[in-house]
């Protein structure tokens, strides 16, 4: 008889089911999975301790670079942990604006977790089809801030800028015809709300499409039915937070429950899954994309009615107007000592939590009345749902590893920080 | 999604009356509840918040290490170039009394919509020691190994107590106070040896924007008039 011994192998790091650079140390008996330990770290940046050595303001891009496919939700923690410390009241456009960014943040997170899973399972054109919106949620990215994905769009008391009136047109090239500029300048030709607006009609039939991929697909429900069930109380008392949560049947958003910005004047539902697997949680985020479509149209309708300032007249905490900074000497010393020695905010903690696309991103900020934060403590909620890969893959068979980590929507820059 | 609204006055009073035997002092501040709780108690502290009805704080949202060794420094005068040129920090030694490390819990209720930061100060040593709370909240596992690799704070009871995210065979606790953000070695390929070393950082500590504590209505803040 020959000596049977478990069998212990390497994922990663350098997988691309990995997302990243996750390793995974999988023990296995056969091709089910004993015990899996996840190294992490890899990607640690030590964002926390950077923070505490420069001011607040120079450390909202740094925001960006945690999760880098939902940046904006990450840079509203952490101006609303510094909003609560100084006790700044953001104007209601601002909020509106943010509101409507968290939300395109939203769907661009759900289609990349949507195409990589679908990647990694199996279902190769679902990536095609995802980054397809995808690059048209970029493009209002870049009309408001300049870059695609670290916008530093989100400040402490308000937004960068106001909405742009134009969106950039593409004009015809060596490599580009005229016939294909004229189709993809259909919708530019108005200010960025009309260019929201009208991805906002066409986004819900992109949807379908991705259903009538996925949903009823029978290789599709084989690889993600019944795999990594979680129960609501487990759930709950192992952090899981966001889809995670909701997957399993828990009710429970942040939009709802503790509403920040202007989501209790909006109209939204909350979607939620029943039995605690892949499948479920795969459908609520699809329904999330739809709700996030709602809340989309709504800003922009409020938007569009509404004008006022984006940021709040608190000098203490906003830059000069640049008209008054190039014409005004007081201006001018004030815009120099803002973005050179910064502003100081008062001694004390606050906690600070979003509903990011993953779960609850929360901040936890301890200032000491200086310049710079003294402390930052980043929530991220993949690192929860990491935590608990050992218990979620145990009897699991080797290909599973793979969907649940498609799952967790795991992002290393949040989890490593 | 029906829910409670929040009551964080009757939180409050319910934590105050129950935490006295427990030495648990609440603080109330921009609409956010906190209790300090003495290390000795945390445990009982801990069980209570999760089962008591009152509380029922199902979820572990959030554990941290805070090193309070340099709170309150930064630099007072007028002119940043003295600041930069004055090096202000210097870390405290060991065998100072005074508590320098504290764990800060944040823990949520679904059942009343609740959430509660727990603040407790560790004892000060050579090693700072701390009960785990794994037990009640096995989210706290990870949690806790992150502050074990980045402050060097012992958990006791932790069934698995490794480094979480720095190196494999690293030295030294980086968010301490006194670990320098440039670190203290350096990694090269040396084509003598034919293989990556290790050596101490060749970087010379820099602080470009030193951190400023400007005294209480410095330059006419906050006068009226």
């Amino acid at each position: 008889m020959a000596e049977i011994r478990n069998y212990t192998m390497n994922f990663g790091p350098q997988h691309p089911a990995a997302h990243g650079v996750l390793r995974l140390v999988l023990e296995l008996d056969g091709e089910t999975v004993v015990r899996a330990d996840p190294h992490i770290g890899l990607l640690h940046r030590a964002t926390e301790k950077l923070a505490e050595q420069r001011m607040y303001l120079q450390s909202v891009p740094y925001m960006d670079r945690l999760d880098y496919v939902s940046m904006m939700c990450n840079e509203h923690a952490y101006v609303m942990a510094i909003e609560k410390l100084l006790d700044v009241q953001v104007p209601i456009r601002a909020r509106y604006i943010r509101t409507l960014f968290d939300e395109i943040t939203r769907i661009l997170n759900h289609l990349l977790w949507l195409g990589a899973h679908g990647l990694d399972i199996g279902a190769m054109s679902m990536f095609l089809y995802a980054f397809r919106e995808r690059e048209d949620l970029m493009d209002c990215y870049e009309a408001v801030s300049g870059a695609r994905m670290h916008a530093a769009y989100y400040r402490p008391g308000g937004v960068y800028r106001d909405l742009p009136d134009s969106m950039p047109i593409y004009e015809p090239s060596k490599v580009r015809s005229k016939a294909d500029c004229d189709r993809r300048n259909e919708h530019r030709r108005g200010s960025l709300l009309d260019f929201i607006w009208a991805f906002s009609e066409r986004f819900p039939g992109c949807v379908d499409e991705y259903e009538t991929l996925l949903t009823d697909n029978r290789i599709w429900k084989q690889r993600t039915v019944g795999i990594g069930v979680v129960e609501p109380e487990r759930a709950k008392a192992l952090g899981f937070t966001g889809p995670m949560l909701r997957g399993s049947g828990v009710p429970w958003d942040l939009r709802k429950a503790q509403p920040y910005e202007v989501y209790a004047d909006l109209d939204f539902d909350i979607p939620v899954g029943v039995n605690g697997d892949c499948y479920d949680r795969y459908l609520v985020r699809v329904e999330e994309m739809r709700q996030s479509n709602r809340i989309v149209r709504q800003c922009v309708e409020w938007l569009r009615a509404n004008e006022g300032p984006v940021m709040t007249d608190d000098h203490k905490v906003a830059p000069p107007k640049r008209v008054d900074m190039k014409s005004g000497m007081e201006e001018l010393i004030h815009h120099f000592k803002f973005f050179t020695e910064g502003f100081a905010v008062p001694a004390g903690d606050a906690y600070a939590a979003v509903e990011h696309p993953k779960g609850e991103f929360g901040i936890y900020l301890v200032a000491d009345g200086s310049n710079k934060p003294y402390r930052l403590k980043i929530r991220a909620p993949g690192f929860a749902h990491l935590a608990a890969m050992d218990e979620l893959v145990r009897g699991h068979m080797l290909a599973d590893v793979v969907a649940l980590i498609g799952t967790m929507d795991i992002v290393f820059g949040e989890i490593d920080r | 999604m029906q829910l409670p609204q929040p009551d964080l006055s009757r939180l409050a009073d319910d934590l105050r009356s129950r935490f006295a035997e427990l030495r648990g002092e609440v603080r109330q501040a921009r609409g956010e509840i906190a209790l300090h709780v003495p290390v000795a108690s945390l445990d009982d502290a801990m069980r209570v918040l999760r089962d008591e009805d009152q509380f029922a704080f199902e979820q572990l949202v959030d554990l941290c290490g805070v090193d309070f060794s340099a709170f309150g420094s930064g630099y007072q005068g007028l002119f940043v170039q003295d600041a930069i040129n004055e090096r202000s920090f210097d870390s405290r030694d060991e065998t100072d009394s005074q508590p320098r490390f504290a764990v800060v819990y944040h823990l949520l209720s679904y059942r009343h919509n609740h959430r509660l930061r727990v603040r407790t100060t560790l004892a000060a040593g050579p090693i700072p020691t701390c009960p785990s709370v794994v037990e009640l909240w096995p989210a706290a596992n990870w949690f806790e190994r992150e502050a074990f690799d980045l402050f060097g704070i012992a958990f006791t009871g932790h069934p698995d107590l490794r480094r979480l995210l720095t190196d494999y065979g690293f030295i030294g606790h980086p968010f301490r106070r006194d670990f320098p953000v440039y670190g203290k070695v350096e990694m090269r390929y040396d084509p003598k040896q034919g293989r990556v070393i290790y050596q101490p950082v060749s970087i010379k500590p820099r602080e470009v924007v030193p951190r400023i504590r400007r005294k209480d209505n410095f330059g006419g803040a906050g006068a009226s008039g």
